[in-house]
């Protein structure tokens, strides 16, 4: 096919010659300010084969695995094709050879795939055993070989946590629409002068590193090509039609997802890239809205199944078998012009024609700029399906530029040239306890940090809290850093990720994504001790093992400056003691205020705290305040969280709120006009992100005990969204304990 | 006007209070002892924390530009907010000089202590109009449907916005000639926006449990959405704006 059959009626120049899908877009895409009247419903096709699917997952709910190959370590090339319904599939490929079928991907750790298996009733292929522990070895290996006695330490205590070091980092996006728009040859081309350049450099560990690195990226590229030709596509050159630019997409992303088991593999900022195409179509009168509206349906369905095998620990932490395919939608473009296409309405719309659903974790970029009939649309899915997130696009795009795009929960960076180290994050709650107890844990009575004087007086002072607690951040940060350069040394050497560093350009900028856990818990914590009156109790051996708070003290998230105030100098000071360690390759620290659903985790594993909260009780999710502290209602506990400074927490700081349909107004229409002035106020006021679930107490208990009549009941929880009912029981009690905002 | 007077709580709500996000102000005390009174924590006004004018003001200007940006505004509610007339005047007053839509919500039982100034700053009266019986009124609050009658005929009368609100309790306002004595009231006062018939809930028990007090309609049952639809076309059905 000829670039300018490919190419016909695209306006611009500038992306022609180089790579530079930005450029594409903001020369051709089309602002749609209008209403959702256009959209199609699923068609008869489209519902039966979503219902093949829908189908199967009872069963897999059942198993925990559907099924899994155990005897195929995964490349993009390992499976042969396989389908949900060859017949009448318009978007194909799958990671195995068949549906919820998973892989195993033994490079980040064979111990990851050995416990996975185990748990799911599976055993591993004694040849895949024996090759990855007597010929090749993983990344779970590497990091284990440079890690110090106090990084284990601190990992074994659960003070540094959720630690990338035995699973795949992800968080990393590939540019997935550069296929679509110059086909494999020419991004091969690209790369092949980018290694080019490198000849003339002198062969500095950087520059042999880098140099390995692009010729993997070439060879990657090349099987994303053979793995497409399996399917009967050819994707060397561009593609000609909408029905081709969205299967070219999908299959870069999948060569990502058949590679790679990354904690978060998410999509990038799809929706107005396809729309050129689609509006394309529709304008030549190839296809009809319904056939565009299948397409999108088609490519969701496939992003709905994405699987990969995990272990029962690794869903302690990220729960209800979350992949993180998120895709970022709307926003503004710099020059003013909303980034809402007609095809932004059709990925929301695939909520109504499929259902609720997790995945894609669809991510609206929220301005108040925004067409009032996107930002209603938008309003009315939320509360229809607690399906979709809302991050600012007002604090994002002067950051990252206009083509940025989530990765994970909260993540942002420009689609294809900046890529993230993950980092998971730092118990703050617990840091705190050590600073009281002079290093030792709390609940062992180990010494974990390097000896420092404990605080003996009978009532805690803030004078000698707060330094000791902010040595003991010193301590913290050092040992993290230090802990994540390991891992992401090893992860590049035994589980570099190929075809996804193949859509970015090089060099790339990189970051270090730090963050903290427990920040509601730690503030509330040194709010009582300076506003209250905070008596410790200790143990025989002098250990602090709870604490009796006389009095009231202000609580974060009751938009009270007296403590938000705590708050907002943790999230600082910690992120400038991050900023003192130098990070691996070069890369830019930054951190996030986000748990996942990991406070539960780190809650379990952290003893009384002088706010009162009890031994083993769960934080509060990402930066939210404690459950049941934010006295106010839902506008005063968000107004707390949106004076956390976005530019010491650039991976994102992410909260969730619950409000109760009658909370949001009396009819559907009112509820629609404020949940949209809610998320104005907010994101005006320098809030960065919101989970909107509009739900009452009353269906998650009935979830709980009937699980099976709620298959697709989807609920926020901390950047992402889960089933309801495939969360622990743990943390669906922790769901329905949180603030429910609005009349009960 | 001594610039101070007696509150239970400020609360953030959304949609709930008036339109959009209020700003809601919970004044202490009240002449009425409804039945099915949500919030008994606020009967007393020894029970309430006393306040400067100032001070509540201090707090609504936190949300003074998130109330512009999302849309709402002010409400005070109570309790009864007439029973300080100066302190709820005062408040209106000054959040409305903040350029903020400001919002009464009142049993209207005490209607005549709002000075024609009080009403002029008041964008919007959410007026409860517990029966259109004064026998069932009694029984239901304690006092004379009259005075709330005259007040919403002056609120009439001044053309302020209104909107009439309805506790719908099965066995006890749910009388299907009450609900049209009462629609047929309603629908004589043009300055009636709409008519909300809010359904009986029992949520609050755990509220008088605390204050070692028995809720009186412990055995009542929410209304049945079949009932609610009926009531709520009783008021359309007189080209009443009913949600």
């Amino acid at each position: 096919m000829t670039l300018t059959e490919a190419w016909r009626g695209f306006r611009g120049q500038a992306w022609r010659t180089v790579i530079d899908v930005r450029a594409f877009i903001q020369d051709n895409y089309t602002p749609y300010t209008g209403d959702e009247g256009f959209l199609a419903g699923a068609t008869p096709r489209t519902k039966a084969l979503w219902d093949r699917i829908a189908g199967m997952l009872p069963e897999e709910r059942r198993r925990g695995v559907y099924d899994v190959d155990v005897a195929t370590p995964a490349s993009i090339t390992a499976h042969g094709p396989g389908y949900i319904d060859r017949e009448t599939e318009l978007i194909v490929g799958l990671q195995t050879d068949a549906p919820l079928k998973r892989a195993i991907m033994p490079q980040g750790g064979l111990r990851m795939v050995e416990n996975g298996l185990a748990a799911y009733g599976h055993e591993l292929d004694p040849k895949v055993k024996e090759i990855f522990t007597e010929y090749r070895k993983t990344h779970n290996d590497g990091v284990f070989d440079a890690y110090t006695p106090e990084i284990r330490a601190a990992r074994r205590a659960g003070i540094i946590t959720g630690l990338p070091d035995a699973y795949g980092r992800g968080r990393i996006i590939g540019d997935y629409r550069r296929v679509a728009l110059y086909g494999v040859d020419r991004l091969v081309e690209a790369k092949k002068a980018e290694l080019g350049a490198l000849d003339d450099a002198f062969s500095a560990d950087t520059v042999i590193r880098d140099r390995e690195e692009l010729n993997e990226q070439i060879r990657a590229l090349g099987e994303l090509r053979a793995m497409a030709a399996s399917y009967g596509h050819d994707v060397s050159g561009p593609a000609t039609t909408a029905h081709e630019a969205v299967q070219w997409l999908y299959f870069a992303y999948l060569a990502a997802v058949k590679e790679q088991n990354g904690a978060a593999m998410s999509l990038g900022r799809t929706s107005t890239f396809l729309d050129v195409y689609l509006e394309r179509d529709l304008a030549e009168g190839r296809i009809t809205e319904e056939r565009a509206q299948e397409l999108v349906d088609d490519f969701v369905i496939k992003l709905r199944i994405v699987r990969f095998l995990r272990t029962p620990e690794y869903d302690q932490l990220f729960s209800g078998d979350p992949t993180w395919v998120t895709e970022s939608i709307g926003g503004i473009g710099d020059d003013g012009r909303p980034l809402v296409t007609r095809t932004s309405f059709r990925y929301l719309q695939t909520l109504r024609n499929l259902g609720p659903a997790p995945e894609p974790n669809l991510t609206v970029f929220w301005s108040p700029r925004l067409p009032e009939p996107f930002k209603r649309f938008c309003a009315a899915l939320s509360i229809e399906t607690s399906s979709i997130q809302y991050e600012s696009d007002e604090l994002m795009r002067p950051v990252f530029g206009d083509d940025t795009a989530i990765a994970c929960c909260v993540s942002a960076a420009p689609v294809g040239h900046q890529m993230q180290f993950f980092g998971a994050r730092v118990n703050l709650a617990k840091t705190l306890l050590y600073a009281i107890n002079g290093g030792r844990d709390e609940m062992t009575g180990d010494q974990i940090a390097p000896p420092t004087p404990p605080l003996t007086g009978e009532y805690l002072s803030y004078d000698e809290l707060a330094p000791a607690f902010d040595r003991m951040m010193d301590w913290l940060a050092r040992t993290y850093v230090n802990a994540l350069n390991v891992i992401h040394y090893m992860h590049d050497k035994y589980a570099y990720e190929r075809i996804e560093m193949a859509l970015h350009d090089h060099p790339v900028k990189r970051t270090l994504a730090c963050g903290i856990a427990g920040l509601s818990v730690a503030a509330d914590s040194l709010s009582a001790v300076r506003h209250a009156r905070v008596r410790v109790i200790r143990d025989a051996s002098g250990l602090a093992v709870d604490y009796e708070v006389e009095g009231d003290y202000p609580a974060f998230g009751n938009n009270d400056d007296r403590v938000d105030a705590i708050a907002v100098d943790l999230v600082r000071s910690f992120m400038e003691k991050v900023r003192r360690h130098p990070a691996y390759r070069g890369a830019e620290h930054t951190q996030s205020v986000l748990t996942i659903t990991s406070n539960v985790v780190y809650g379990k594993h952290t003893g009384n705290t002088p706010d009162g909260r009890r031994s083993g009780l769960p934080f509060a999710p990402g930066a939210n305040p404690m459950n049941g502290r934010d006295r106010h209602g839902m506008i005063a506990s968000a107004l707390s969280v949106a004076k956390l400074p976005y530019r010491d927490a650039q991976d994102g700081i992410s909260l969730t709120n619950t409000v109760t349909p009658d909370g949001l107004g009396r009819t559907e229409e009112e509820r629609v006009t404020n949940l949209a002035g809610v998320l104005d106020g907010y994101m005006d006021a320098g809030g960065f992100h919101m989970n909107v679930n509009v739900l009452t107490r009353a269906v998650l208990l009935d979830a709980m005990d009937h699980p099976e009549q709620y298959p697709q009941l989807t609920i926020r929880v901390s950047g992402y969204a889960v089933n309801f009912v495939r969360l622990t029981r743990e943390q669906q009690q922790d769901v329905v304990d949180r603030t429910f905002h609005g009349t009960l | 006007m001594d610039g101070a007077g007696v509150i239970s709580s400020w609360d953030l709500s959304v949609g709930v209070d008036g339109p959009g996000t209020r700003f809601v102000v919970f004044t202490c005390g009240c002449p009425l002892r409804c039945l099915y009174c949500q919030n008994p924590e606020t009967w007393r006004m020894r029970d309430g924390r006393r306040v400067t004018v100032d001070e509540v003001m201090a707090e609504i200007a936190k949300y003074r530009r998130f109330i512009h940006v999302a849309g709402g505004g002010v409400t005070i509610s109570g309790g009864e907010p007439l029973l300080q007339p100066e302190f709820t005047g005062e408040i209106l007053r000054q959040s409305r000089a903040l350029g903020l839509h400001t919002a009464l919500d009142t049993s209207g039982y005490l209607g005549d202590r709002a000075t024609d100034e009080l009403l002029a700053d008041t964008d919007l009266v959410l007026l409860d109009i517990k029966s259109a019986d004064p026998v069932a009124y009694r029984a239901l609050t304690g006092v004379d449907l009259a005075p709330t009658l005259r007040f919403a005929r002056r609120l009439a009368d001044l053309g302020r916005p209104t909107w009439i609100r309805f506790v719908l309790v099965p066995g006890l306002t749910d009388a299907v000639r009450e609900v049209d004595v009462l629609a047929a009231f309603v629908s004589t006062l043009r300055n009636v926006e709409r008519v909300d018939v809010l359904p009986f809930h029992r949520m609050a028990i755990g509220k008088y449990r605390e204050l070692g007090l028995e809720f009186p309609l412990a055995d009542v049952r929410p209304p049945a959405p079949e009932l609610l639809d009926r009531v709520r076309e009783q008021f359309r059905n007189l080209g009443i704006t009913c949600s």
